[in-house]
């Protein structure tokens, strides 16, 4: 149950990143273009996802299982620390060169988009660093 | 700031951005978790018991999407203009950005901003303000 609803769930986003035109790289440089014409599409679909998930979010965080049972794995209050600025620095670095963040690259592999396939590898590539680094770290 | 109003499109972006709440919802309310999609594919690359089948579904159903879509509509075209060595490096910026910062536009700006998290909202400030930085570079500073 657990897994069909996670496939669906999947699935639901996936559409949603399509209806809502994201999975369409030009559309997100669209509007993190402020300087040039500005397509502020992007900041609707934030707005129209946040309104849902608000209460979905109020509800969750009440709960000790979820409706199916399982644990919940909400995340705690963590610090806003280095770490969490410069990663995010860095992925809004890539996400403005190419347009892709990882959903909607996701989505592109879905279409049979060679250029989605190719950033998706790096991506991967780039998370397998990151467990590299990390482990290493770790160990000290 | 000059709006493109023939790109804007208001209400499909509304329409989808209440398909991706509804799936962040669902996945909350039904499996207890976030809808952190660097973060479901980024625990593959760290395999445990138990872990990896719901990882999978999610990512599988995302990437069905555009079969599903097309049974009922034919699919937008996407356009991708970043050349084959900017897709790399964006590839490998977004990967281990998003791993180190935990969590990319689905995890920290959707269900993140829902939560109202200080976390997620400045790593949306975070990685928005780095976007629209790279953007005005590449477009405005140095026209590649």
């Amino acid at each position: 149950m657990a897994l069909l609803s996670s496939l669906l769930a999947g699935l639901v986003f996936g559409l949603g990143l399509i209806v809502s035109g994201m999975a369409n790289p030009a559309k997100v440089l669209g509007f993190l273009d402020l300087a040039g014409h500005w397509d502020p599409s992007l900041a609707l679909v934030m707005g129209g996802a946040v309104a849902v998930g608000f209460f979905a979010f109020l509800v969750a965080k009440k709960r000790s299982r979820s409706l199916l049972g399982a644990e919940m794995k909400l995340p705690g209050a963590g610090p806003v620390d280095r770490r969490l600025v410069a990663g995010s620095v860095l992925f809004g670095m890539g996400w403005g060169l190419a347009g892709f963040c990882p959903g909607p690259a996701l989505v592109g592999l879905g279409m049979g988009e060679p250029k989605a396939a190719m950033f998706v590898i790096a991506m991967l590539a780039g998370m397998a660093l990151f467990e590299l680094i990390d482990k290493r770290r770790g160990r000290r | 700031m000059h709006i493109n109003w023939n790109a804007f499109t208001p209400w499909p972006a509304l329409a989808g951005g209440l398909l991706i709440g509804v799936a962040a919802a669902m996945f909350a309310l039904l499996n207890g978790r976030i809808a952190g999609i660097s973060g479901i594919l980024g625990g593959l690359l760290r395999p445990a018991r138990g872990d990896v089948a719901w990882r999978a579904a999610f990512i599988a159903g995302l990437a069905a999407a555009p079969l599903a879509y097309a049974v009922f509509s034919a699919l937008p075209a996407v356009q991708i203009d970043a050349g084959d060595g900017t897709l790399v490096i964006a590839g490998l910026l977004v990967g281990i950005g998003t791993r180190y910062g935990s969590g990319c536009t689905s995890g920290h700006g959707v269900c993140g901003l829902s939560r109202l998290s200080l976390r997620s909202l400045t790593a949306t400030a975070a990685f928005m303000g780095a976007g629209f930085a790279v953007v005005f570079v590449v477009r405005h500073l140095f026209t590649l």
